[in-house]
């Protein structure tokens, strides 16, 4: 009888801990896979902070380039670069024939001449002298430096031929392949060539949408919480407005993306693929978190300070203004920061108003056409070329990046300028 | 132009508090008691600036588009032209005054450029004038009007209040302008494809109905078997319980144990850390499912002789279930602590463990909570796009084999919707239609989940 006693109370022990593992282990998983999920991020992506650089010398001839002697400033611009960028490159090779030649000349990007020209511009003395010249590398050729290519492929299945590679591998040898910070991921619009494209285009956009988003939706949102909190009856109407609110929250982003190209752009016309829509589009489905998170710190303003200032004969308005909003003003603003990092990653409703094009022009207003960084993340993700693979990485890490910026920052105001009532 | 001008109207509006408050200071300084502070005589002033400005302003945006497209078109109006023949002669007008047109230039769309542009400016100088006129009258009027005795306050503070109310409508702006946006389309959509095709249809293929010569009317037979819904609902469904299939065990339990077992210390940095997932942007979801876990998945198939997708349903819903772990694990965690402690107490005294507390009285207790963040969690797997966007297939497979590739709605809409949109379009309507499905299943999960949650909470508190 004892003994079994001991054998059940054994096997509720057991069960005690069998139970207490699964939930160890549930969190155990999910904190694996936020550490393998970054891992990858990480380990694909910081490569492409990295940018490969040949180095060939150029013959800067002025026959070749078409230019008088003492050539002006606009010559100089006017020239031609093509041919000496042609021959530079054909003269790494001197036995090579024209297949071959061009099989050079594909070796670096075809930003090449603008590039030897504007080494020739910051130095107009180097007509007639021969200078090593940095080159941007084709992608495929950054990759395989960067040791990402396949290069045990058989060689119909790359986009490298045998020959580049043995011409690459020379290079290599010799010291002439440099990889340098990569600043033109910074500086660059968006291009098809991997090793061209940047994220300035898209990141200026993501900017200017979050700029419109905040301006619409910070003063809307706040006011009506005000309301909400502090004034509104309580009746159906009221009711029905929370309902509405709590619902916003929860409907899935793209029914957003549908509202904004069926109302903003086919009834109001207004201009397609800018951050302008898109920011407005993003500012209604911020709305109701900023409107929660406002609630939220302005209940937690305790009744008295308002029945102080009630009692030294301020208007429900001046207590409200003067004392409530502003006590409030720090929750409100972590929630607000908040909405617009969750707006900030927001792909799917950017997509359908058409912020999905291909822009290679950095926008100057909200009014110009621009991508955004997920939209971003995105249009490289589909692309094939394997240059692009670690770009999408990159530009989720600065992504990242921001987003982490944006929560610290609501933490530390949440922090130290949110009043703790006891 | 606009802003020099509203930049000019704020200024005034500055002005005119300034003017407002120094008027109840004379007043004040001849000893006579003044009904309100004098700042609230110059906001009375300013107000009386902002309104006839508004009213100004928003008119002339509604009509003088309007008229002045009646005046530009009026030169075409006996030469026979369709309506949409003078909207394209418009846009042309239009394109050129910005000097952004780059077809042929003739004669007739210059002349109508040049008095688009003359009425353009016509319209700016008199909304100047007017808009400038109107304040000064205003402003002048409100001036005259207040003296010591005038209310200056109620006026204010209503129109405060009326500011916040207006506010407070935002809210209920958005969900009518989401109907509004998808139930034209979607009734044009039923027009041509009959209710019953679209929910019982076994054949989802929108591709079809875009080879069409625009020229023609609409033959409603060329899209039967073209627009059934029904791999796409059954699609969406089953990528969601996929990801359900992970994020409950996964979510539920780490909610427990964040709840009842972990020292504060570890509940402190796991719990922020889980919710990280919560904010890791959807994009980023949809490549590492698509770079990472599809290829992945193939390569472990085909080593053990099965013949996997790469773009296979369990790639996406498994990577979907990741994601709406932390929502599940927050919300049940939340649910379990707001469990009175007299009821954990009441089963330690009866010789219970503290499993089997959870598993027999605290876990009942909570699960309606429970049950309301599962709800909520499924409307998000149902109404996620990126993930599925990117690492499951696109053509709809009526399939429930986790294995291979299958589409949802939300997918669906962002393949028929990206790039250009023809409006009345059979294809493109069909996207918002599936949009206002989309609309109501979650709405009513929404509902429900909030209700359920809403009943729990007033159970305990």
């Amino acid at each position: 009888m004892n003994k079994n006693k001991e054998q059940l109370l054994n096997k509720r022990y057991k069960a005690e801990q069998r139970f207490r593992l699964y939930g160890l282990s549930a969190i155990f998983m999910a904190l694996l896979f936020l550490t393998i999920f970054i891992f990858k991020i990480f380990s694909t992506g910081y490569s492409a902070f990295q940018k490969t650089w040949l180095i060939v010398p150029v013959t800067f001839d002025a026959e070749l380039m078409m230019l008088d002697q003492n050539p002006s400033k606009e010559d100089l611009q006017d020239a031609d670069y093509y041919d000496i960028a042609l021959k530079s490159m054909a003269d790494l090779d001197p036995n090579a024939n024209e297949d071959q030649e061009n099989e050079l000349k594909r070796m670096v990007s075809y930003f090449f001449e603008k590039e030897i020209k504007n080494e020739l511009l910051n130095d107009p003395n180097l007509i007639g002298k021969t200078k090593e010249v940095y080159l941007t590398a084709s992608d495929d050729l950054d990759q395989v430096f960067k040791g990402n290519y396949p290069r045990d492929l058989p060689e119909d299945q790359r986009r490298v031929s045998d020959y580049q590679l043995k011409i690459f591998d020379q290079l290599v040898a010799n010291g002439k392949v440099e990889s340098k910070f990569n600043i033109s991921f910074f500086t660059n619009a968006d291009s098809r060539e991997a090793e061209l494209a940047g994220i300035a285009s898209s990141f200026m956009g993501s900017i200017f949408s979050i700029l419109v988003c905040l301006m619409i939706a910070f003063p809307v949102a706040v006011l009506a919480a005000i309301y909400l909190e502090e004034f509104a009856p309580k009746n159906r109407f009221t009711d029905f407005i929370e309902v509405n609110i709590n619902n916003l929250a929860a409907v899935p982003s793209i029914v957003f993306g549908l509202l904004g190209l069926g109302v903003l752009l086919a009834i109001f016309q207004l201009p397609r693929s800018t951050p302008l829509v898109g920011g407005i589009t993003l500012s209604l489905m911020t709305l109701p978190t900023i409107i929660i998170a406002a609630r939220a710190s302005l209940k937690a303003v305790p009744p008295s300070i308002r029945e102080a200032a009630l009692a030294m004969g301020a208007s429900r308005m001046q207590t409200t203004m003067h004392h409530t909003v502003p006590l409030s003003m720090p929750g409100t603003l972590s929630g607000t920061i908040i909405g617009l990092a969750q707006a900030l990653g927001e792909t799917a409703p950017l997509i359908l108003i058409g912020m999905v094009a291909f822009v290679n022009t950095i926008p100057g207003s909200p009014m110009d056409p621009a991508a955004s960084l997920p939209v971003q993340i995105y249009i490289w993700a589909e692309s094939a070329e394997r240059g692009f693979v670690e770009k999408v990485s990159a530009c989720i890490m600065v992504l990242l990046g921001f987003l982490i910026i944006m929560n610290l920052f609501a933490q530390i105001i949440r922090h130290k300028f949110e009043k703790k009532w006891s | 132009m606009n802003l020099i001008l509203f930049t000019f109207i704020v200024l005034l509006g500055f002005t005119s508090y300034y003017f407002g408050r120094k008027k109840a200071y004379t007043i004040q300084s001849t000893k006579k008691r003044l009904t309100a502070l004098p700042q609230f005589y110059g906001y009375y002033l300013a107000i009386w600036c902002a309104i006839p400005a508004f009213i100004i302003f928003s008119l002339w945006a509604i009509f003088e588009p309007t008229i002045v497209k009646l005046l530009v078109l009026s030169d075409y109006s006996n030469q026979g032209y369709l309506d949409d023949e003078l909207n394209l002669i418009y846009e042309k007008t239009k394109a050129l005054s910005r000097g952004q047109f780059t077809g042929e230039i003739t004669p007739f769309i210059e002349a109508s450029a040049e008095k688009y542009l003359s009425l353009r400016s016509i319209a700016q100088s008199s909304k100047v004038v007017i808009v400038l006129s109107a304040i000064i009258a205003s402003v002048a009027y409100a001036y005259k009007r207040i003296s010591s005795n005038s209310r200056t306050r109620e006026p204010v503070e209503k129109f405060l209040n009326a500011v916040l109310f207006t506010a407070s409508l935002a809210a209920i702006l958005t969900t009518v302008g989401i109907v509004f946006s998808l139930i034209f389309q979607t009734i044009d959509f039923f027009k041509v494809i009959p209710l019953f095709d679209f929910v019982f249809g076994t054949h989802w293929y929108p591709a079809k109905a875009f080879v069409r010569d625009s020229s023609e009317a609409l033959d409603p037979t060329m899209y039967s078997d073209t627009f059934g819904a029904v791999p796409i609902f059954a699609g969406t469904f089953f990528i969601a319980f996929i990801a359900m299939c992970v994020a409950i065990p996964i979510g539920l339990m780490s909610g427990i144990y964040l709840a009842e077992y972990a020292s504060t210390k570890v509940r402190q940095y796991a719990k922020p850390l889980i919710e990280i997932l919560a904010g890791i942007p959807t994009v980023v979801y949809g490549f590492f499912a698509a770079l990472t876990v599809g290829p992945f998945l193939k390569e472990l198939g085909t080593s053990m002789g099965l013949e996997v997708s790469a773009e296979s349903a369990l790639a996406a819903g498994g990577v979907m279930g990741i994601m709406i772990i932390p929502f599940i694990s927050s919300l049940s965690d939340d649910v379990i602590t707001s469990v009175p402690q007299s009821l954990r107490d009441g089963s330690y005294a009866m010789g219970a463990t503290k499993s089997e507390t959870i598993k027999r009285v605290i876990f009942p207790a909570a699960l309606p909570g429970i049950v309301g963040s599962i709800l909520l969690g499924v409307s998000r797997a149902i109404g996620e796009t990126m993930i599925v966007v990117m690492a499951s297939g696109l053509a709809a497979n009526l399939t429930f084999n986790p294995l291979e590739s299958t589409s949802t709605i939300t997918a669906q809409i962002v393949v028929i919707l990206i790039g250009d949109q023809a409006f009345g379009d059979p294809k493109t309507q069909a996207a918002f239609a599936l949009g206002m499905s989309l609309f109501l299943v979650t709405l009513c999960l929404n509902i429900v989940a909030l209700r359920v949650v809403k009943k729990y909470r007033e159970k305990y508190e």
